[in-house]
């Protein structure tokens, strides 16, 4: 336990070093502030509160803001080690592999929880400062934290997987890039293609509320959609929400950080400094 | 006692790339003993055998009972690989305090070890800032974390000044005497002359030769060169007495198996005062080096 903790701890002075932890810290307060200013204004009509209208869109933010930190955090994780020569002596002290991973998650993880944290209740702050019904909103924000964590720790671990994969940063980077634009932003546009083409058949019905549940991050909008009732104020994938079980949408982010470290952890134990 | 390393009959291979063939090896407790060999000779891989990085083709690897990259031998020995890298972000107290605690030490003994090698005055500066001698120091003082029973070191002396260097094997020195083995590869003989009791040579992967200093130099039997300083006018005298010797620059260079060697002294001495002076140059390190290196290669 000792040396997991001593790598965490190591590895959060690197991150804070490098300038990481501001990055992250910076990137969701600026995002969850504009966000919570933009969230004040078509509150009216809707009929739900202010922090409520705050969380839809910090939902649809963390979608793509958490993956992408956590990706640019762990790309390196592996593959830098090998790179700047260190991996051979890390693996030779008596630690285990999944211990260093172990260690690095908690550090990276710990990160983005700050940056959660803060960006969240930067927004918390605001909503509720402006208008006090929207303490109401608290349960879906506090929801939105931790599943943004565990969507994080599932892309950390992608990333840590990527990065001992390709063994180079460079290509460790390519490749955390790539799969960024494909989970994030072209699975839902592919899926939204076909639902298009396939006008209310078999796809729609079947196979569509079975893909979002495949994608870590379209599971993570649908269980906070569903989840807050705040559909109303999302639009597109959201619409879908309501036929896919709570339950289902919950298991899917709460094993997908734990399938992604699987995956890390094999794709570790292939490499051979 | 038995050995702390033993190897047998180690093979190698990547891909179609034979890197080790056969290789033989064991190392006793406090022994030190130096792996020679060329760029690409093996030394490196079979170290990196030595501490289940890479797994061998063949042949069995026994470290203090326990197979390599094991748990148990990987607490048992320590690892100073080639140009030691560390991040450049972290400083060298806070890496060796990782480092201590990742061996189930108090990270509290880092300043004692890094005042050891002599780094205590930079520990907590970057490791970015170093040179490559501080580097190599760190990596030092991480192996001598925790009473290791073996130290595997990787050309642990590039980068570091001749003091340096003598200070390095005086620690050596200090832990071979309670009880460490040590393996240590180098590219040059003349280093570690006096400070090994046992030389293995790698060439191409094989095991080329393997003994004492002493040992190497008898069995190779490398010719003794003499070289003769005439008096004034008597060179071409000389020259017609001894007919293998060659003029170079006034002097005669003669060149004499070693059982000869008694022989030929003795003739010279018979041409008294013809000869002013004499010099004796018994093969020099890299000669005897070179002489089984490239004995491998044939």
């Amino acid at each position: 336990m000792n040396r997991i903790l001593s790598t965490a701890g190591t590895e959060f002075r690197i991150a804070l070093r490098n300038r990481w932890v501001a990055i992250a810290l910076v990137l969701m307060a600026v995002f969850s502030v504009v966000l919570a200013l933009a969230g004040s204004a078509p509150t009216g009509g809707l009929g739900v509160d202010r922090l409520s209208v705050t969380v839809a869109s910090l939902t649809s933010l963390s979608v793509y803001l958490i993956p992408l930190l956590a990706l640019l955090m762990s790309f390196d994780a592996i593959a830098g080690e090998a790179e700047r020569g260190t991996l051979p002596l890390l693996l030779a002290y008596p630690i285990a592999r999944e211990e260093v991973l172990i260690g690095k998650l908690m550090a990276h993880l710990a990160i983005l929880a700050l940056a959660v944290l803060l960006g969240h209740g930067l927004a918390a702050g605001m909503a509720i400062w402006g208008d006090e019904t929207a303490l109401a909103g608290l349960p879906a924000l506090w929801r939105l934290s931790w599943s943004s964590v565990l969507l994080g720790a599932t892309f950390l671990g992608a990333g840590y997987a990527l990065s001992a994969l390709s063994r180079r940063p460079s290509g460790a980077a390519g490749l955390a890039v790539g799969l960024w634009l494909g989970l994030v932003v072209l699975y839902d546009l592919a899926l939204l293609a076909a639902i298009v083409a396939d006008n209310g058949g078999w796809f729609t019905t079947k196979a569509f509320p079975v893909a979002l549940l495949v994608n870590p991050a379209d599971a993570f909008r649908l269980f906070n959609l569903t989840a807050s009732g705040a559909t109303a104020a999302a639009s597109g994938v959201g619409s879908a929400a309501d036929a896919i079980p709570l339950w289902q949408s919950l298991s899917s982010i709460l094993l997908w950080p734990l399938a992604a470290l699987g995956l890390a952890a094999a794709a570790f134990r292939k490499v051979t400094p | 006692m038995t050995s702390t390393l033993t190897i047998s009959a180690l093979t190698k291979h990547f891909g179609e790339l034979v890197a080790l063939t056969g290789v033989s090896l064991s190392v006793a407790p406090g022994e030190r003993v130096a792996l020679l060999g060329h760029n690409g000779a093996g030394k490196s891989t079979l170290m990196k055998i030595i501490l289940g990085l890479i797994p061998a083709t063949g042949g069995q690897i026994t470290i203090c009972d326990a197979a390599p990259g094991s748990v148990a031998a990987r607490r048992a020995v320590a690892y100073l690989p080639e140009n030691v890298a560390f991040h450049p972000s972290l400083t060298g107290e806070e890496q060796t305090r990782h480092y201590l605690t990742l061996r189930g030490e108090s990270p509290g003994l880092a300043m004692g070890l890094l005042e050891r090698v002599g780094l205590a005055h930079a520990a907590r500066r970057r490791i970015g800032t170093y040179s490559k001698g501080m580097r190599q120091r760190v990596g030092l003082a991480q192996a001598l974390i925790g009473q290791p029973r073996l130290l595997v070191l990787d050309e642990p002396t590039s980068g570091l000044d001749p003091v340096s260097r003598r200070e390095f094997y005086a620690l050596l020195d200090d832990l071979a005497a309670q009880g460490a083995s040590i393996l240590l590869s180098s590219h040059a003989l003349t280093e570690v002359e006096a400070r090994t009791d046992r030389i293995v040579i790698l060439s191409q992967g094989r095991l080329v030769a393997e003994g004492s200093l002493a040992d190497l130099r008898r069995r190779a039997s490398l010719p003794v060169m003499l070289h003769i300083t005439a008096r004034n006018g008597f060179a071409n005298a000389i020259a017609q007495e001894l007919p293998a010797a060659i003029m170079v620059d006034g002097a005669l260079h003669l060149s004499c198996t070693q059982p000869e060697k008694l022989k030929t002294l003795g003739r010279i001495a018979g041409l008294g005062d013809m000869v002013a002076d004499l010099d004796v140059l018994p093969p020099s390190l890299e000669d005897i080096y070179s002489h089984f290196s490239q004995g491998g290669a044939r």
